[in-house]
């Protein structure tokens, strides 16, 4: 194994580190902002309100990701005139945009149908209790539905966040230069195949594994008032 | 309807790859998966740790990666190796394989897991009774526990193969003639990029559906014996 050329490859693997970060993080935060309406959407008695949305959640989740990234970059490019007439190909045009827009939309489907079950799965005597309590519409949402869904949604979500972050391994194939895409172009140039895949491959598992420790943490802390008291753990305490 | 000027045959040979690479890599799969599950509820030690080392490894590493570390990595690496041991041996892997292998062994890891709570999920007090009444431990296992696991398992092996199918569009990247690289070449040779890759899209959302319905089907089949209110 050539050592010297992992060890030389590291800091550019460490800025393609960073894109993936960026290019995750990005994804993860919008495509969030959008999920939650789009559940609200999709759980709506409204016909004209929920179909649409269960049309962009079945397609979303239906086909690959790697066809959303290639209709959204190279299929934008079928419209280059009409785009650029309402000045949006120079968004379009640029990889960068293209991969945060299609992972975007991307997590935002699964994210919504996710969102979706845990809102569903709210029990219905808490909604009940709200309403006694005089609660309705936007209120009950914020209060009761909305934080109660998201402790449900929370373990399924972390999986979610986990996929993208890998997933964002295919904005390579768009040009990018994340980790698969630095350790693709090292390795074609120095043929030194699996020992940058390798590491490509350890750096991933460390995003992977941090990622779901950070989620546990937030896990522990939002769902404190499902554990026994403090003292009542103490008794426990050593086990 | 979409014009695909000529090019519709090659879209659904590749769809016809893209279902068999996907059968191909599913077998692979569950096979893998009873192993592993094996191997994670077995008493060794080392079966223990190698499998969980498997599904650990496995899942905190994208499937690109490992498609690429199979593809162009392991011809390398046992070229190096056997270049130490003074000889040469060229391996050359043919997409094909190299997919259907990478895909296979990386929804193992998922199976494993969904074989681990299907057999978990089998009543102790059968099992029991079936060795009470003189079955041998694989008697048991083939006639007691394995058809139950069926009926566990497949809403889980449903998703894992509804989430696999779309991983094979990644075997593109090597060339492989399968439904995505067979749009790519369409949308080249036509510059029309999005009108193929919005059909291909179509031919996976068809498969979806399709495998939806099939393990509606299969789930009906597999809890036959059991009744309903």
């Amino acid at each position: 194994m050539a050592f010297d050329i992992i060890l030389k490859s590291l800091p550019r693997l460490l800025e393609g580190t960073w894109v993936t970060i960026q290019i995750t993080g990005l994804s993860v935060v919008i495509g969030l902002c959008l999920a939650v309406p789009l559940a609200l959407m999709r759980v709506s008695r409204n016909r004209a309100v929920w179909m649409p949305v269960y049309g962009f959640i079945f397609y979303f989740r239906g086909t690959p990701l790697l066809v959303q990234i290639f209709l959204i970059y190279y299929g934008s490019g079928q419209f280059q005139d009409a785009l650029a007439q309402v000045g949006l190909w120079t968004f379009f045009r640029e990889a960068y945009f293209c991969a945060v827009l299609s992972l975007t939309l991307n997590t935002a489907a699964y994210t919504a149908e996710i969102l979706r079950g845990a809102i569903q799965g709210v029990p219905w005597g808490e909604v009940e209790a709200a309403r006694a309590c005089g609660m309705s519409g936007a209120l009950l949402y914020r209060r009761i539905i909305l934080p109660k869904a998201f402790r449900l949604a929370w373990p399924a979500y972390t999986n979610e966040v986990v996929f993208l972050l890998q997933a964002s391994s295919l904005v390579s194939i768009i040009t990018l230069m994340d980790i698969t895409g630095v350790a693709r172009v090292i390795a074609a140039r120095t043929f030194a195949f699996y020992e940058l895949f390798l590491t490509a491959a350890a750096i991933y598992l460390v995003l992977v594994y941090g990622v779901i420790w950070v989620f546990r943490k937030i896990e522990y802390r939002i769902s404190g008032h499902l554990r026994a008291a403090p003292e009542a753990a103490d008794a426990t305490a050593g086990m | 309807m979409i014009d695909l000027q000529g090019y519709g045959w090659l879209l659904l040979k590749g769809a016809q790859l893209t279902v068999l690479v996907g059968l191909a890599s599913m077998a692979i799969a569950v096979f893998l998966g009873l192993i592993g599950a094996w191997g994670k509820l077995a008493k060794p030690r080392a079966a223990q740790v190698v499998a969980g080392t498997y599904t650990t490894v496995i899942r905190g590493i994208p499937e690109l990666v490992l498609i690429l570390l199979v593809y162009y990595g392991v011809p390398t690496l046992i070229q190096d190796i056997t270049a130490a041991a003074g000889r040469e041996v060229i391996v050359d892997l043919n997409p094909f394989t190299a997919g259907v292998a990478t895909i296979g062994f990386i929804y193992g890891a998922f199976a494993t897991e969904v074989f681990r709570g299907a057999y978990l999920a089998v009543p102790k007090g059968q099992i029991e009774a079936a060795r009470a009444m003189g079955m041998s431990a694989a008697l048991t296992f083939r006639r007691v526990t394995l058809p139950q696991m069926w009926r566990f398992a497949l809403p889980g092996l449903g998703n894992v193969w509804m989430v696999l199918i779309k991983a094979t569009a990644l075997i593109s990247v090597i060339q492989l003639p399968e439904l995505m690289r067979n749009a790519d070449i369409a949308s080249r040779a036509t510059r029309m990029p999005f009108t193929f890759y919005f059909a291909a899209s179509l031919l996976y959302l068809l498969i979806t559906i399709a495998s939806m319905i099939l393990q509606q089907k299969a789930e009906v089949w597999a809890s036959r014996g059991v009744r309903r209110a």
